[in-house]
């Protein structure tokens, strides 16, 4: 097993570098997970994370992609609540690269 | 590994002939390249072990115990390893068939894409079925066993081991190189082996052996529990009404429904896989059949098959015979996706139906229930098909008319089973359905299609981050037989019946300059052009 050290503190991950532990989360492990992506996080993307959290909160996985774009449309308009404007955020793809940013389990299958 | 994320890069222009790869530094190791189009379709220049780097993960112990093996690289592997070898020699008279009979011709070398993508050697499918038959050869021939160093057999060593890992996670079982094998030689069935032996000692691949483990516990690869299935659904009932005015359903669970609908789980979940399941649901509304989903069987892919392990794969085909009892349903048609109907179709009889015990009581209690007039399962294509013949569908085809589509086979589709009533109907009914829907459709080059159709370069427990180069690299001639009818014909989507290929293409497109959604579904094309028949 891998971890990470975030302000003085250490927390496992897999080998992929998703957080082991769920409740490990916290924003600067949000960040910290984000530059090891080479995401710049705005408000935007904070937004995301915030309702992935939220969805997986609720039903014990992230959401699907369609979802998620609904979600945001609903929220910050129909112009953002595409598929491109969630891959111009997270560009390896929003449902893996943001879930691990959110500190969420990687969607496994096919997929 | 995170800050090793894979960059895409752009293919270098047609007809520049492949140039030697500089030495990547490591800083550049992440970045992984297309290979250069070829001007004509030639055999590679070697390139000596330019994929040992290539490994996938190997399982952690939770995972391979979720699935019944070793946690870790038992003690006293090697003879356990030879002794499992044994195992599946005696039970599978195949597998000792294509251990004995190659002879070494070489018709297979240059037609599997990891070896005309990456180069090297071991890629070669006689080459991967050697890294098997050496050890064979030393443990279980004459020969071997007397004088080793002369028939070219080795002893079961880390070393050998570590291959074995390395490149039997570099074939995706599509079978194409079987297709060109005069002995009839199923390399397919020789990695299985090789990964069945590698579980039963406690080196699993951790891909594979996570989502096994899933499905056993919540019902699908995703690990979508039923309430976020049915607030998805919900979703769809919404979208759809809102696209097309019209309540079209995505039942749950619906007792006494006529037809059990089995999907693969990433149609729940990613693109372009759920404009396909929105798809299906339009076509049982149209005809006007009873239809259901499950959340237990939620899972129509049968991950089981990729390692050669029976017992696992009749676990994951027995929830869908459950579940079929319990809801009495009529009929079991399966969604687009290539694995899971080369196990329907060709397992399912074995593992969970008749030919599996003629006694059994369940087998026996499913074959009253199941209604005698349709074939049992049917492709989700085959349903379709039937219903547009019978004239109970109607289209709107120039719904269709922006999009210039071509069809890539999927190999355990194409090479794996069948649809319809003779040999080819795999390959017709889908290009069937197509052309009945859009008025738009070319076929790409013959010799890459149908039964030599090119693997996505993502099937067969590979679709993993952790093999990326081996997905763009695998990708490359279907890459260039799709540039080719893009140029010529404007080509701009590639149907599919596999979530698998829908995934991998949606990842490895962009290296090779294509747009990500120039990929999707066949039942996305129905979708598209069908008439949901309330407005009439």
């Amino acid at each position: 097993m891998s971890s990470i050290e975030v302000n003085g503190k250490s927390y496992e991950t897999d080998e992929e570098g998703y957080l082991v532990n769920l409740a490990d989360w916290n924003e600067d492990v949000g960040n910290y997970l984000a530059k090891t992506e080479s995401v710049e996080m705005t408000d935007q993307h904070w937004e995301v994370i915030n309702f992935l959290r939220d969805y997986y909160n609720e039903f014990q996985i992230a959401p699907a992609v369609r979802v998620l774009t609904k979600a945001i449309g609903k929220k910050l308009g129909p112009e953002k609540g595409t598929s491109q404007y969630l891959y111009a955020l997270f560009p390896y793809g929003p449902a893996k690269q943001a879930c691990k940013i959110a500190g969420l389990p990687k969607p496994t299958g096919c997929v | 590994m995170a800050d090793e994320t894979p960059v895409a890069v752009a293919p270098a222009p047609t007809s520049v002939p492949p140039a030697a790869k500089p030495a990547e530094k490591p800083a550049e190791k992440a970045k992984v390249v297309a290979p250069a189009y070829r001007e004509f379709p030639t055999i590679p220049v070697l390139k000596i072990d330019s994929m040992v780097e290539s490994n996938p993960y190997v399982a952690a112990a939770v995972h391979n115990e979720s699935v019944g093996f070793p946690g870790t690289l038992v003690d006293g592997w090697e003879q356990k390893a030879v002794a499992k070898m044994g195992e599946l020699l005696g039970k599978y008279r195949s597998l000792k068939v294509y251990m004995d009979s190659c002879v070494h011709c070489g018709a297979c070398t240059d037609k599997c894409h990891y070896f005309i993508g990456t180069g090297d050697p071991k890629n070669m499918p006689v080459a991967r079925q050697d890294l098997m038959r050496s050890v064979y050869r030393r443990y279980y021939t004459l020969p071997g066993k007397l004088f080793p160093k002369l028939v070219g057999a080795r002893d079961m060593t880390k070393d050998v081991l570590d291959d074995w890992f390395r490149y039997y996670n570099q074939c995706s079982e599509c079978r194409r190189c079987s297709v060109f094998c005069p002995y009839g030689i199923d390399t397919a069935e020789v990695t299985m082996a090789a990964r069945h032996i590698m579980d039963s000692v406690g080196h699993g691949q951790k891909y594979s052996n996570e989502i096994l483990g899933k499905v056993n516990k919540i019902g699908n690869n995703l690990g979508l529990p039923g309430p976020a299935l049915e607030d998805t659904l919900l979703g769809l009932e919404e979208d759809v009404k809102d696209d097309t005015g019209v309540d079209v359903k995505y039942p749950l669970a619906v007792q006494g429904a006529e037809v059990l609908l089995v999907t693969p789980s990433a149609d729940f979940f990613a693109e372009p896989h759920i404009e396909s399941l929105i798809g299906y649901g339009k076509v049982f509304h149209a005809a006007g059949i009873s239809w259901t989903l499950s959340s237990y069987a939620s899972e129509a892919g049968n991950f089981g098959l990729f390692n050669g392990d029976y017992n696992m794969m009749r676990k994951v085909a027995m929830r869908i015979r459950e579940q079929a009892l319990e809801l009495g349903v009529k009929r079991i048609v399966v969604g687009e996706c290539g694995h899971a109907w080369r196990v329907a179709y060709a397992f399912w009889n074995t593992l969970t139906g008749l030919g599996n015990n003629g006694t059994d009581k369940f087998s026996v209690e499913l074959q009253k229930q199941l209604d005698p007039r349709y074939k049992e399962p049917s492709h989700i294509c085959e349903f379709t098909w039937d219903l547009i013949q019978q004239g109970r569908l109607k289209f709107d085809k120039e719904a269709n008319d922006s999009r210039i589509i071509t069809f890539h086979d999927s190999c355990n589709v194409a090479r794996g089973s069948r649809m319809g009533d003779y040999a080819g109907g795999q390959f017709d009914i889908p290009r069937n359905i197509i052309k009945a829907v859009a008025n738009n459709y070319v076929d790409m080059a013959l010799e890459t299609t149908r039964e030599k159709t090119f693997c996505c370069g993502g099937g067969g427990g590979v679709l993993t981050d952790d093999l990326i180069e081996l997905r763009v690299k695998g990708a490359f001639p279907r890459m260039e037989a799709l540039q080719q009818v893009v140029d010529k014909h404007g080509v701009n989507f590639m149907a599919t019946i596999c979530a698998i290929c829908k995934a991998q293409f949606t990842k490895v497109l962009p290296y090779y300059g294509f747009n990500m959604r120039l990929v999707g579904g066949v039942h996305q094309l129905v979708s598209t052009a069908i008439r949901l028949g309330d407005e009439q």
